[in-house]
């Protein structure tokens, strides 16, 4: 063990040298461990991250420092590879379940009023109502494309439809220059961070103006600008990548996370589990946020997983985790952004279950009238909707008004409408950019297959559609 | 000593071939470099010596410095790889056990002591996950190198290497790019079981946005690490699992390996014999004895295995007008498959006879020690098979 220590003093020298630490210490001496008497490792705030890692990588040291008596009175403990562990003459089993399950953190009642007793962060006017405006925009976005794809202008849609409050209230608690990796129903930060609707037309539409240069299916959004990692269809791979981006970021030693987004659905999935794994081993600041809207397209969370939902899935891998009302948007803010700080100062992962319900279908392609009963939609749909629990506190502090509402509903809507017109008509993307960037510069076989190409369809133009530019 | 003058005799010929009418296509990039063939003597910042190797002697390297070095392939490997660290902070390693323990074919060793375990990074044991983090990595400024402990195991990393490292720079409208290089020890052993003798360049060809090359020598092998790692695209690289104890003295000075050409092993002017990895060395045991018995065959070890280097092998169709190929993979669906259509398509004037390919059966390789080399092609095979050709 001893030269885990060693090791750990040349490392800072040979890190990234414009690695910029939180605190000027460039004195690289080992740093003492610092240690209460519950064995619970309270770190000094971020700054050799290195280091830190090696220390902490020794999972039998920490339980060594505490001294081990148990309530029942073992005095006795045996150690294994892992460390110490008190033993018991006692066969007990740890239950599958707990008698209560994990309660959830809420700020606001169903009616929109501040719980008595309620702590969270205040939110200026100026923030709740951007906020507020941005769920607005969010909501007729998706009802206008959604539309759209019925009338057959779209070929796919995927709303977000009961779960704005999650979309916009962590993007406002995040900051820029944190990584998202998104699943898919995350649209609302890329338009808090000022993704326009245009550009989510063309995206959609698949215009030469699109970021993904029309090579993707609508929503699947990317913006390098915006720190918004290209939606990939398969689910949860974007949680190992998580766990790369947070090692980057950890490198440079920037204050800033990987934010990394799935479903309950995709907490089934392999990755999920080998990224929290790997986030915790690896000290990686990594914000995983599970959108847990009871729904993974008619798969119901009964029949995904037999725990007390996600957040219970946390401590298995040494993750510290919160299970918060996703349909009350502050309490949504308030703790991401108390994650958030965890995640950058302590430099280790923090899991978020979001409680809330998918209103809408799956997407265009799925009718979940289906497999669940349309009273149970429009309940959620109605009576615990989060934009009415938002807009009310908001309206109570004198923000917000309904004349506003119709105001802002209005210009709206024809702004996105206009979006949607103009990204029908514009110019799709032109021939060769189905060849270019498959590698950095054009190989040879892609250019003979782009040659070819073109030659087929000189020979036969009638045979082309006469809208792609050559 | 084609490699004192400014322009290798490779780009000489590509540069030939692009002015007349024929159909092959140019070798792509190591053209563009027009001073690359020089072997820099004294190191200017950023620049860096290419050799294009079409015009090589068996043993290239003691041609190009007298003084060089002797190692061993895996150490070339580790030279390739800590040069490469060196040079630019941001490269980093993933894997299992190549931390401290110095990686299970000791390609890492001392790496970790060097540079630290967070640039050198032991990971838990699930590739998908590693892989994954890997393209996350390299989608924000890193630039990782991943090993696989074992080439078959990174089936369990198809899904990030197929979907997100090969794709993601297409579908993301070229934001994002993933330089990332995915190497490990793979093909046929001594005895190593079914799961543990995959090769995995029959699974990846087809995917779109990854290159992939196999090294075979200690000097090829150090220049491909080094050429992958300054690559921009996904490269993976294929090592053996019986070939990392190879010695050969390797210069001193800073040379890197093109990624899309092919080696000259042998030139002959009877049969041309495409091989790669560690069938060269039983293509090469074959040469002896077919030289013994009057033949002259040309050997090229096309070292990349995805894109081919057509327009080396073509040069060589036009030669010597027949093609035997040589490899490890299976029947069904190998590089030689893939290279036997390519060749047919592109050069099906100038065949004689038809391509004959010596490939392993579409069995999962045996244990025991007999049946394991019956099923890898050896050099009587291929020595029945010039003479069958150039009858």
């Amino acid at each position: 063990m001893g030269s885990w220590f060693a090791r750990s003093r040349s490392i800072p020298y040979l890190l990234k040298r414009n690695i910029s630490f939180l605190h000027a210490n460039s004195s690289c001496k080992t740093l003492p461990p610092y240690k209460s008497p519950h064995g619970f490792r309270e770190r000094p705030p971020a700054s050799i991250l290195s280091f830190r890692r090696l220390e902490s990588a020794m999972v039998g040291k920490q339980a060594q420092a505490v001294a081990y008596t148990d309530d029942d009175g073992e005095s006795q403990s045996i150690e294994f590879p892992g460390g110490r562990v008190g033993f018991t003459t006692q066969m007990e089993f740890i239950s599958e379940a707990t008698d209560k399950r994990v309660p959830c953190y809420r700020v606001l009642d169903d009616d929109g009023f501040p719980i008595a007793g309620t702590r969270f962060d205040q939110l200026d006017e100026e923030t709740a109502v951007r906020m507020y405006k941005s769920m607005v925009s969010l909501q007729i976005m998706d009802t206008i494309f959604y539309e759209a794809q019925r009338q057959g202008r779209l070929s796919f849609y995927l709303t977000s439809t009961g779960e704005e409050a999650i979309n916009i209230a962590t993007a406002a608690a995040l900051s820029p220059d944190d990584i998202i990796l998104p699943q898919y129903r995350e649209p609302g930060i890329l338009l808090w961070r000022g993704f326009s609707i245009e550009e989510f037309a063309s995206q959609c539409f698949g215009t030469k103006d699109g970021h993904g240069k029309g090579r993707q299916m609508p929503i699947h959004y990317g913006s390098k600008d915006l720190n918004f990692i290209t939606v990939s269809s398969p689910i949860a791979t974007q949680l190992p990548q998580a766990a790369g981006v947070a090692y980057s970021l950890k490198m440079d030693g920037k204050e800033a996370c990987a934010v990394a987004f799935t479903g309950d659905g995709g907490t089934s999935e392999g990755d999920f589990h080998a990224a929290m794994n790997f986030a915790a081993v690896m000290e990686a600041p990594v914000l995983f946020i599970c959108r847990n809207n009871g729904w993974a397209i008619s798969t119901p969370v009964s029949e995904q997983f037999r725990s007390d939902g996600v957040v219970v899935k946390g401590q298995a891998y040494g993750i510290r985790s919160i299970r918060v009302d996703g349909n009350d948007a502050l309490a949504v803010y308030s703790a991401i952004r108390a994650a958030r700080m965890m995640v950058v100062r302590e430099q280790k992962p923090v899991l978020v279950e979001a409680l809330t319900y998918r209103v809408g279908h799956h997407s265009t392609s799925d009718d979940s009238t289906k497999y669940r009963s349309v009273k149970e939609i429009e309940q959620w749909k109605r009576s615990r909707n989060p934009m009415t629990r938002f807009r009310n506190w908001v309206q109570a502090n004198g923000w917000w008004s309904d004349q506003e509402e119709a105001e802002l509903r209005g210009t709206l809507r024809n702004q996105v409408l206009k979006a949607i017109q103009v990204a029908e008509k514009a110019e799709k993307p032109c021939l060769g950019d189905l060849f270019s960037d498959v590698y950095d510069k054009l190989p040879s076989n892609l250019q003979q297959q782009e040659k070819s190409l073109r030659q087929t369809i000189t020979r036969h133009k009638q045979d082309f559609p006469p809208d792609v530019p050559l | 000593m084609a490699a004192s003058f400014g322009v290798s005799s490779a780009a000489v010929q590509a540069v030939k071939s692009s002015a007349s009418p024929l159909p092959s296509p140019p070798v792509i990039r190591s053209e563009a470099r027009p001073i690359s063939g020089r072997i820099n003597r004294s190191r200017k910042a950023g620049k860096i010596a290419t050799h294009a190797v079409a015009a090589r002697t068996e043993n290239p390297a003691s041609a190009a410095s007298k003084t060089g070095h002797e190692v061993l392939l895996f150490e070339a490997l580790r030279e390739g790889l800590e040069e490469e660290m060196e040079r630019d902070p941001r490269v980093c390693i993933f894997g299992e056990d190549v931390g401290h323990y110095g990686g299970s074919y000791k390609v890492s060793k001392g790496l970790a002591e060097k540079y630290g375990d967070l640039r050198v990074l032991d990971t838990p044991i699930a590739e998908n996950s590693f892989t994954g983090m890997a393209v996350g990595a390299a989608m924000t400024g890193l630039r990782p190198v991943v090993e696989g402990m074992n080439m078959g195991f990174l089936l369990l990393a198809f899904n990030q290497i197929s979907d997100n490292c090969g794709m993601l720079h297409y579908t993301s409208g070229g934001q994002f790019t993933i330089p990332t290089v995915i190497r490990g020890p793979g093909g046929v052993g001594r005895q190593l079981g079914a799961e543990h003798s995959q090769r995995l360049e029959s699974y990846f060809q087809s995917i779109p946005g990854i290159q992939m090359v196999a090294c075979s020598t200690p000097y090829n092998a150090k220049g491909l690490m080094k050429a992958a790692i300054r690559s921009e695209n996904p490269v993976v690289l294929f090592e053996h699992v019986l070939l990392y104890n190879l010695k050969e003295r390797i210069p001193d000075e800073e040379y890197v390996v093109s990624l899309e050409e092919a080696e000259m092993v042998r030139p002959g002017k009877h049969v041309t014999i495409l091989t790669y990895s560690r069938m060269r060395y039983h293509v090469m045991q074959a040469a002896k004895t077919l030289v013994n018995k009057g033949y002259d065959p040309e050997v090229i070890d096309i070292r990349s295995l995805k894109p081919f280097d057509l327009h080396t092998i073509g040069n060589s169709i036009k030669k010597t007008h027949k093609v035997l190929i040589v490899e490890e993979c299976m029947r069904t669906g190998g590089i030689g498959a893939s290279l036997t259509a390519a060749i047919n398509e592109n050069f099906n004037d100038y065949l004689d006879a038809p391509i004959v390919c010596l490939s392993s059966q579409d069995v999962p390789t045996p244990y025991a020690g007999t049946l394991e080399e019956v099923t890898v092609v050896q050099p009587p095979q291929i020595v029945t098979a010039v003479e069958q050709l150039c009858r």
